[in-house]
C-alpha cells in the first residue's frame, strides 16, 4: 500500500511499482492537472511540488513517495478559488499559447520565486530552463514570473 | 517497464545484502537516470532498491580539513551550501550548471557520480550497436555521429564521455570517493582512479564492486579549491551537456606567478581527465601571460586522437583550459 498526500488529501493506494506518478495522479487520482509530456524528465510539463520542492513526477515512481507531501497545479488556488499570484500573474502576462506545458511553467515558477531565483531576467531564465514551450512564449513566461516575485504577497501553498 | 519488486532498505547493509543475493538487482536514489533506462528497456532489473531512506547519508559538512558531501546530498542542496560556494567554487559552479533546476533537486551526489558514461547511441529508440547498453553489440558511433566523443583514452569498443559535471570538478580538486562494502568495511578510491577506460571491457564505467555503496565524497580544504572555477562549454546557454569543461584551481605567488595548480577536463574522454603534464610545467609562469599559459598546456594535447567530427574540441578545450586559470586567479 502507498499512501499520497496531494494537495491536503491522503489517498491509500495499490500500485504495481512501475507506475510512475505523473500516472498515478492523472490515472489513479483524477488529477489531469499535471501534463505528461515527453515522459523522460527532459520537457518539465510533469513538474509538482513533493515537500516543497520542485521535482519532475514522470521521473518519479510513485512507491517513492509514500507519505510525502505533493501539491499539484490544482492544489495552488485557495479553496474558494482565489488563484495563486503566479497563476494570476500568467493570465495576466498571456504567458501561455496552446497552454499544455503551463501547469509544469506554474509549478516550476512558484518554486523558482520561493528558492529566490527570480531577481532578474537572465536569472529567472536559468532557473526556468527546465520547462520547455514547444509555443516558444517564454518572453511572457519571463515577464509574468518577474511580475509574481514582484507582487508583495505570495500566499503559502499547501 | 519490466516488472520488478521494490524494497526499501534502512540500513546500508540490508541494500547490499539484496544486491549480493540478487545479482541483476539494481539501487535507486534520485532516479533521474535509472527510471529512464527502465522505460527504455536499457535495465531491467528484478528488484530496485530504495536507498532513500538509508540514515546520516544526506549530510554535508565541511571543517578546516574537508568537504564531506554525504552520498544522499542532492545537487541543489550542495550547490547551494555556504562554505562550498566559499571554499570550493568550481564544486558550486558545476553543480549549478548540471540538468535543470528540477533534476537537480531529485539527482543524488553518489548517483550523479555513478551516471553512465555514454554516447547518444547508447539511448538510440530502435536499439542499434552500443557495447555500453549491450555488451559485444559492436560501438555505432565509430562509423556515426561522433561530435561529442572523446578525444583521449577511447578504444574501438567506445568513444564515449563521462556526462557528469562535478567529477570533473571532484578530480581537479583531489577528491576521494568514500564507499562502503558488505562487511561494513570502507575504502577511500581517489576521483582519479574511480573510472575506468573502455579497453576491451566498455560496458564497465567505475571500479565500484557490486557489494559496495558509495557513502560520502571528501574533498580537501586547500588554497586550490578557494581559488578554483568550473567553465562549462555548450551548445545552448542552459540545461545541456558539455561539448568541453575545465575544472582548474591555482595558487598564485604575490607577483602574480602560479604556484601550484590542478586542472582536469569534462567531454573529452571516458572519465574527467587530469592535466598531470600542464600541471607540472605551468608553476612560474604568469597567469596574465595566455601565450605562456597556453604553451605549458600543449605537452598534454600530444595524446589526443580526434575523431572525424570532433577536432574542434582541441583547439576549443585548450582555449577554455586558459581562460578557467585566469578566471580562478581573478586575471579574467
Amino acid at each position: 500500500m502507498t499512501t499520497l498526500r496531494v494537495n491536503g488529501q491522503t489517498h491509500d493506494l495499490q500500485l504495481d511499482p512501475r507506475t510512475t506518478l505523473v500516472d498515478t495522479l492523472r490515472e489513479h487520482l483524477g488529477l489531469t492537472g499535471t501534463k505528461k509530456s515527453c515522459d523522460r524528465g527532459e520537457c518539465g510539463a510533469c513538474t509538482v511540488h513533493i515537500e516543497g520542492r520542485r521535482v519532475l513526477a514522470c521521473m518519479t515512481l510513485a512507491v517513492m513517495a509514500d507519505g510525502k507531501r505533493i501539491t499539484t497545479v490544482e492544489g495552488l488556488a485557495r479553496p474558494d478559488g482565489t488563484l495563486h499570484p503566479v497563476q494570476t500573474a500568467f493570465i495576466e502576462h498571456d504567458a501561455f499559447q496552446c497552454g499544455y506545458c503551463t501547469p509544469g511553467q506554474i509549478m516550476s515558477a512558484v518554486a523558482c520565486i520561493e528558492e529566490g531565483h527570480a531577481t532578474s531576467d537572465d536569472e529567472i531564465r536559468e532557473f526556468m530552463s527546465g520547462n520547455i514551450c514547444r509555443c516558444a512564449v517564454y518572453a511572457q513566461i519571463n515577464a509574468a514570473v518577474r511580475a509574481a516575485a514582484a507582487s508583495s504577497v505570495l500566499h503559502a501553498t499547501v | 517497464m519490466q516488472p520488478f519488486s521494490y524494497y526499501r532498505a534502512t540500513q546500508v547493509g540490508d541494500a547490499l545484502a539484496v544486491m549480493q543475493r540478487e545479482p541483476r538487482a539494481q539501487l535507486i536514489a534520485g532516479g533521474t537516470e535509472l527510471v529512464n533506462w527502465l522505460k527504455e528497456g536499457i535495465a531491467s532489473p528484478p528488484v530496485l532498491v530504495d536507498i532513500n531512506s538509508l540514515p546520516d547519508l544526506d549530510a554535508i559538512e565541511a571543517n578546516a580539513a574537508e568537504l564531506s558531501i554525504g552520498a544522499l546530498a542532492r545537487m541543489n542542496d550542495v550547490a547551494a551550501h555556504p562554505e562550498v560556494r566559499r571554499n570550493y567554487p568550481a564544486i558550486a559552479e558545476a553543480l549549478h550548471n548540471s540538468a535543470s533546476p528540477q533534476l537537480r533537486n531529485m539527482a543524488s551526489m553518489g548517483g550523479n557520480l555513478l551516471q553512465r558514461t555514454r554516447c547518444p547511441y547508447f539511448r538510440a529508440d530502435v536499439e542499434l550497436a552500443c557495447n555500453k547498453r549491450r555488451p559485444g553489440s559492436g560501438c555505432a558511433a565509430l562509423d556515426g555521429y561522433d561530435r561529442t566523443a572523446a578525444i583521449f583514452g577511447w578504444s574501438e569498443h567506445c568513444v564515449a564521455t563521462h556526462p557528469s559535471d562535478v567529477a570533473v570538478a571532484f578530480a581537479a580538486l583531489d577528491a576521494a570517493v568514500h564507499v562502503r562494502g558488505l562487511g561494513g568495511v570502507e575504502r577511500a578510491i581517489p576521483m582519479t582512479d574511480f573510472y575506468t577506460l573502455p579497453g576491451e571491457t566498455p560496458e564497465r564505467d567505475t571500479v565500484l564492486q557490486r557489494d559496495e555503496l558509495i557513502v560520502r565524497i571528501g574533498v580537501p580544504q586547500s588554497p586550490i579549491a578557494r581559488r578554483s572555477r568550473y567553465l562549462k562549454v555548450r551548445e545552448r546557454t542552459s540545461y545541456e551537456f558539455a561539448l568541453v569543461s575545465v575544472a582548474a584551481g591555482v595558487q598564485l605567488d604575490a607577483g602574480g606567478r602560479i604556484t601550484d595548480v590542478r586542472i582536469a577536463l569534462g567531454g573529452v574522454a571516458h572519465l574527467p581527465w587530469r592535466l598531470a603534464t600542464a600541471e607540472r610545467a605551468l608553476p612560474g609562469t604568469h597567469l596574465s601571460d595566455a601565450t605562456a599559459l597556453r604553451a605549458a598546456i600543449e605537452d598534454d594535447f600530444a595524446a589526443a586522437r580526434p575523431r572525424r567530427q570532433n577536432g574542434f574540441k582541441i583547439e576549443l578545450v585548450e582555449r577554455a583550459v586558459v581562460r578557467t586559470l585566469q578566471l580562478a586567479g581573478g586575471n579574467a
